[in-house]
């Protein structure tokens, strides 16, 4: 029986995006959910809901969106220490990973995410194109705790992009 | 718009390393040092700040009255700052606007810290609204992993190379080998750094700074109150080191730099990005207060968090330009001896940090140095000094001294 699976965090990102960028054979969509600030054009993640962060418009609507889900890589490093509490291992021993900072174009900002495992520091490279994917970020006996995650572009499928 | 200045009577520090200790006793005796190197009596300070420690329960959350207390109770006003790693900065600016103001002449500034081993972390307790909690729970983004995120862009952007960030670190052992109150002090080669263990590429550990404990203080009084207590008392203060500058500013929105303990950075659609990012800000506005500018510095002080980190403050404090600090630092222009020497007390690099007392620190270093005074490493003549640091969560630290 498989396990359920829920997001490691509520409101984030979502599990059935409404957007149709083509994905790799076999990987679970996944968008991460921004806030857009309706008057200023800026955008928030994690969404603000409260109020526009952007100062003088504060009275400005913020509406949900899911943010692009591909960008560049705006810098990298990887955990070669497990992380402290409340840091949760998903593996016994320890297996290093790597994290990025990817840049969205058009939101025009940068978004954190570990990066899938299998992918190391030697496979990256400050400007190449990542792509958002559904990953674990740990399991307990039964459910997965599902996170976004971003790794390279794969050139099978990176052609033929619009 | 050139702020009126006050002048630094007394500084004091409790040295650093892992004494495993209560906080306070550094406190206490950083602060006797600093009285005692003013010449003035505890019972003569009119107000007390102190910079706050996260890592020792409630005392530490009001570090001034603690440090008050342990003095012993005279009845003065208190106040108790928290800023992260810019805490220190806070509690001195707590000080000056209150003798600036004329509500006191005497001010005493306070922090120390006990840190346990390791990676700094969040408290405890599950807090799934709280960035800090969070960016470890769902990322495993520790502090070195941010660091070693800015110092990847200097290699991929600059064409940096680990044995740039491994001369920083070289020069700050040297720097720190005869301070009495560095943690750490011995030669170290690149062959060691080479070798030592990767943390968070493509930092190592001894591109990384360690943890310790320490306790800073510094005693600040008015310009008036100085001159007349020099002319008729003891007390170190010859030549009168002064405050022209402190500089406590926040982001302006968007920022678009990765910030500790961010997910994301501010987006720029729609707001165009300031022209000047947060960390060139936090020297602009301490220049602004001084009336002075790069060009004028002597010596310096910068948050060596990591190796990599020391380079971008050359650039981000006007030193060089951007992508130039790998050839001021080959240079030897930020050594003992050169035009700018850089961490003279072996930065953080030697003494490992202690949050709320790392940027009071600094003043004490650079009072020490404009003094001519220093006990380890001593820049010729220096008579303009600027120190900067960052605190997670937005806060700017940096403060320029004269004499």
């Amino acid at each position: 029986m498989s396990k359920a699976k829920l997001p490691a965090v509520e409101g984030w990102f979502t599990m059935s995006p409404s957007d149709d960028t083509p994905r790799p054979v076999g990987a679970d969509p996944v968008a991460l959910i921004g806030t857009r600030c309706t008057e200023s054009g800026t955008y928030f993640f994690p969404p603000e809901r409260v109020m526009s962060r952007a100062p003088g418009f504060s009275g400005s609507e913020l509406v949900e969106v899911e943010l692009s889900t591909r960008g560049r890589l705006w810098s990298y490093t990887d955990a070669q220490y497990q992380p402290p509490e409340p840091f949760e291992a998903p593996t016994d021993p320890y297996e290093p990973f790597c994290l990025a900072a990817v840049e969205l174009e058009t939101e025009q900002l940068v978004v954190l995410g570990q990066v899938v495992a299998g992918v190391g520091i030697e496979d990256l490279v400050v400007g190449m194109e990542m792509e958002l994917v559904l990953g674990t970020l740990y399991e307990d006996e039964d459910t997965e705790y599902t996170m976004w995650k971003w790794r390279p572009v794969a050139k099978s499928t990176a052609g033929g992009e619009a | 718009m050139s702020v009126d200045q006050v002048a630094v009577l007394g500084v004091g520090m409790h040295p650093w390393g892992k004494w495993g200790r209560n906080f306070v006793e550094y406190g206490v005796a950083a602060a006797q040092d600093a009285l005692a190197d003013a010449g003035i009596d505890w019972r003569d300070v009119g107000f007390v700040a102190g910079a706050d420690t996260m890592r020792n329960g409630y005392p530490g959350y009001v570090a001034g009255a603690t440090f008050a207390q342990a003095l012993g109770w005279t009845g003065i006003p208190v106040t108790s700052a928290y800023g992260a790693c810019a805490s220190g900065a806070m509690a001195l600016d707590a000080a000056r606007q209150r003798i600036l103001s004329g509500m006191c002449e005497v001010a005493l500034v306070v922090g120390a810290d006990t840190t346990p081993k390791g990676f700094l972390k969040p408290n405890k307790g599950e807090r799934g609204d709280d960035p800090d909690w969070l960016r470890f729970r769902l990322l495993g983004m520790t502090n070195p992993a941010y660091f070693a995120m800015w110092a990847r862009r200097r290699i991929d952007l600059f064409g940096a190379s680990s044995d740039d960030f491994a001369q920083v670190k070289i020069k700050n052992a040297r720097h720190g080998l005869n301070n009495p109150y560095a943690r750490y002090r011995k030669e170290v080669t690149a062959e060691a750094i080479a070798a030592s263990p990767t943390v968070s590429s493509p930092l190592r550990l001894l591109d990384i700074c360690a943890t310790s404990d320490g306790g800073a203080a510094v005693v600040l009084t008015s310009m008036e109150y100085a001159r007349k207590h020099l002319s008729s008392s003891a007390g170190s203060a010859d030549p009168l080191v002064k405050v022209a500058a402190i500089s406590t500013v926040t982001p302006t929105f968007p920022n678009t730099i990765l910030e500790m303990p961010n997910f994301a950075t501010d987006s720029a659609a729609g707001i165009s990005r300031p022209d000047r990012g947060f960390k060139q800000a936090i020297g602009d506005s301490a220049y602004a207060q001084a009336g002075l500018g790069p060009d004028d510095v002597d010596v310096a002080e910068v948050y060596d968090l990591s190796t990599a980190l020391e380079l971008d403050w050359y650039e981000d404090l006007g030193f060089c330009g951007v992508g130039e600090a790998e050839k001021i630092l080959r240079d030897g222009v930020t050594t003992l001896g050169g035009r700018l020497p850089v961490n003279l007390s072996g930065g953080l690099a030697c003494f490992g940090e202690a949050v709320p007392a790392q940027a009071l620190a600094q003043v004490c270093e650079l009072t020490w140095q404009l003094r001519g005074t220093a006990k380890g490493a001593q820049a010729e003549n220096a008579k303009v000094g600027i120190t900067a640091n960052q605190g997670l969560f937005g806060h700017g630290s940096s403060v320029i001294l004269t004499r």
